[in-house]
């Protein structure tokens, strides 16, 4: 007899909207969109520039509020939470990874790679060891007293994508995270996070144009007019 | 990590804070330049009419102080001098017998200001000794008398030339005597320079035919610091009926509100230079905050609370102003001791005009702490004003916006 285990579903989307007032005509980004990312997808969520991947994106991430309906990420609802609740819930649940300028340029590599679990006030040692098992992890084990302006640009990102992993989230969202790369450095970004998503079942969600990130997603989420035009598992 | 990050945002753009704290600590030398010159003329001006004209207390019989007459000098208690010596903090008493006279030398006479001096304890008031410019040191007997060198000046006599004095004496007295100038004197305070006539204590008492009299006895004290406490000393040492206590400045109101006028024109100028440096410090925290809105975006996103994002930016800003003050203070502190001990003596030109005002022609410094402190406080609290934009702006910045905008 065959048994299917249900995967558990991290992030929910009920009918969501986003309506922006910045002019005289209001502008609606996302209407109504329902859905479902499982634990362990590798999404990219592709449009058209103003399609709303962004706003999808940042709504998700609980940095921004939806005009209507409800966001669920695990067993929290995030679109009625407070924002000094929702900086404490981004921190704990959620890896962001954004298009340039990710890291604190003062830093190094393992400082930046430790900071956010300073903001978790991880204890030193914790901080230390996580922060050289990660880098090591990525193949920058020899970096880490280095700043992000002696890295390459595919170096800096990869020092992005552990910071974010260092605080151990429940999926990680990443906004076009190889715009600024060129196709060696995207390579070998994209390789390093699908292994990460296959070896340690990590949820990664981008918002992306870069058909090579496309490529390697294994659910592509199409939005076109702030709806979803099509959902493809592959 | 949070304080290090901040002491690192400070350098991340060098030459930008290298300039910002040039500009504040050449604000700070500036201002600690001209506040100790304002505060030590002041200090000198104080100096020179108190220690010289009146002590920083004085008893006098009661209403000596509004009718400054021979009539008004009082008989001093036998012990009223070693009592008041006793007091903590005093470091003489010194009696006086003052009052006016015609100062006449052939056909020249000018009004002149005749002091009964006793010329061991005046060592401690105006020493007079240390100011004779002419003539041998203190030689003044009931023959002989020094005299200010505007005066002699005037009078167009010399060491030698025999000056008479005539006056009213003690209630009506006729006064009149010939005395030989044995010596010249010259103070800070012009005004003394051009009318004093000095003798002894006895000689003054027997030319205003005011046998034991006095018109005060001025209490010289260790440190002006003092004053009050001594005050309240004497208070209670006098008979408070027939004496009055007075400290120096219910005696010349006059030094205090001129003070006042002068430290409040210096006080604007100095408001003057800090809004130019404010706009400057103001422009830095700008920069600061402008150029890393992407990064502060990111900051809040990735879970940073916006309290701790204000608190490294503000610990940037403190410290900012901290090394600005610091030089400040290094280069301002070795400047301002060499004035200290080398005051500018303004040349003849100069001279004649300030004299015209009563005033000495001569730069002062001075090396109170407060002459820094206040710089300090002062940059401090351009620093906490000003960097409320940048703490206004994090608290009201939306991450998303941030963003975008800073891209």
């Amino acid at each position: 007899m065959e048994t299917t285990v249900a995967k558990k579903i991290v992030i929910k989307t009920e009918n969501i909207a986003k309506t922006y007032h910045e002019s005289k005509i209001p502008v609606q980004a996302l209407k109504d969109v329902d859905l479902e990312i499982e634990e362990g997808e590798f999404t990219a969520i592709v449009g058209p520039s103003g399609s709303g991947k962004t706003t999808l994106l940042n709504i998700i991430g609980g940095l921004d509020k939806p005009s209507k309906g409800k966001i669920i990420i695990g067993d929290t609802d995030i679109s009625n939470l407070k924002e000094s609740q929702l900086i404490d819930f981004r921190l704990h649940h959620i890896g962001f990874v954004f298009q340039q300028y990710n890291l604190i340029p003062v830093l190094t590599a393992k400082e930046n790679v430790e900071f956010i679990m300073l903001l978790q006030k991880k204890s030193e040692k914790e901080m230390e060891e996580r922060a050289m098992k990660l880098l090591k992890e990525v193949g920058l084990e020899d970096k880490a007293k280095v700043r992000p302006s002696e890295l390459s640009g595919g170096q800096q990102q990869r020092v992005a994508v552990i910071r974010a992993l260092a605080s151990r989230p429940k999926f990680i969202l990443a906004d076009e995270p190889t715009a600024n790369l060129d196709s060696a450095s995207a390579g070998n970004l994209l390789d390093m996070m699908a292994r990460m998503n296959r070896e340690e079942n990590m949820t990664f969600i981008f918002s992306t144009h870069d058909q090579r990130v496309i490529d390697k997603a294994r659910r592509v989420v199409t939005l076109e007019d702030g709806m979803i035009k099509y959902d493809e598992v592959r | 990590m949070l304080l290090k990050l901040a002491w690192r945002n400070i350098w991340r753009n060098k030459r930008r804070t290298i300039i910002t704290i040039v500009s504040i600590a050449f604000a700070v030398i500036l201002s600690s330049l001209m506040r100790s010159m304002q505060l030590g003329s002041y200090e000198r001006m104080v100096d020179n009419s108190v220690r010289f004209l009146t002590g920083y207390l004085q008893i006098h019989k009661k209403g000596y102080w509004d009718e400054q007459v021979i009539d008004n000098a009082f008989t001093p208690p036998s012990n009223l001098q070693k009592k008041v010596e006793g007091i903590a903090n005093v470091e003489a008493a010194v009696p006086r017998l003052e009052s006016f006279a015609l100062a006449s030398y052939q056909t020249k006479t000018k009004g002149a200001l005749v002091i009964g001096i006793d010329p061991q304890k005046e060592a401690a008031l105006t020493n007079v000794e240390d100011k004779i410019v002419q003539g041998k040191p203190f030689e003044i007997d009931e023959k002989h008398v020094l005299i200010g060198t505007g005066l002699a000046e005037y009078l167009k006599l010399s060491v030698g030339d025999t000056i008479v004095l005539i006056s009213q004496g003690y209630h009506g007295a006729n006064a009149a005597g010939k005395y030989a100038v044995c010596g010249l004197v010259q103070f800070g305070l012009p005004q003394l320079t051009n009318q004093a006539v000095f003798m002894p204590l006895p000689s003054a008492q027997y030319f205003f035919g005011a046998e034991q009299l006095l018109t005060a006895l001025a209490v010289v004290t260790e440190h002006p610091k003092h004053v009050s406490s001594i005050e309240a000393s004497l208070l209670q040492e006098v008979d408070t009926t027939a004496l009055e206590v007075m400290n120096w400045r219910i005696m010349m109101p006059e030094l205090i509100q001129g003070i006042e006028v002068d430290n409040i024109s210096g006080i604007i100028m100095l408001m003057l230079l800090y809004v130019v440096i404010g706009f400057g410090m103001f422009g830095t925290f700008l920069m600061m905050t402008t150029e890393r809105l992407y990064e502060f975006g990111v900051l809040l996103s990735i879970g940073m609370r916006r309290y701790k994002l204000q608190l490294i930016v503000f610990a940037e800003i403190i410290m900012l102003a901290m090394i600005a003050v610091l030089v400040g203070f290094a280069l301002s502190i070795p400047l301002i001791s060499y004035f200290y001990h080398h005051p500018i003596s303004l040349s003849d030109t100069y001279k004649e005009a300030f004299e015209k005002f009563g005033i000495e022609a001569v730069y002062v410094f001075s090396l109170e702490p407060i002459v820094f402190t206040s710089q300090a406080w002062v940059v401090f609290f351009m620093a906490l004003v000003l960097g409320i934009y940048p703490l206004y702006k994090i608290w009201k910045l939306d991450p998303v916006n941030a963003m975008r905008e800073g891209r």
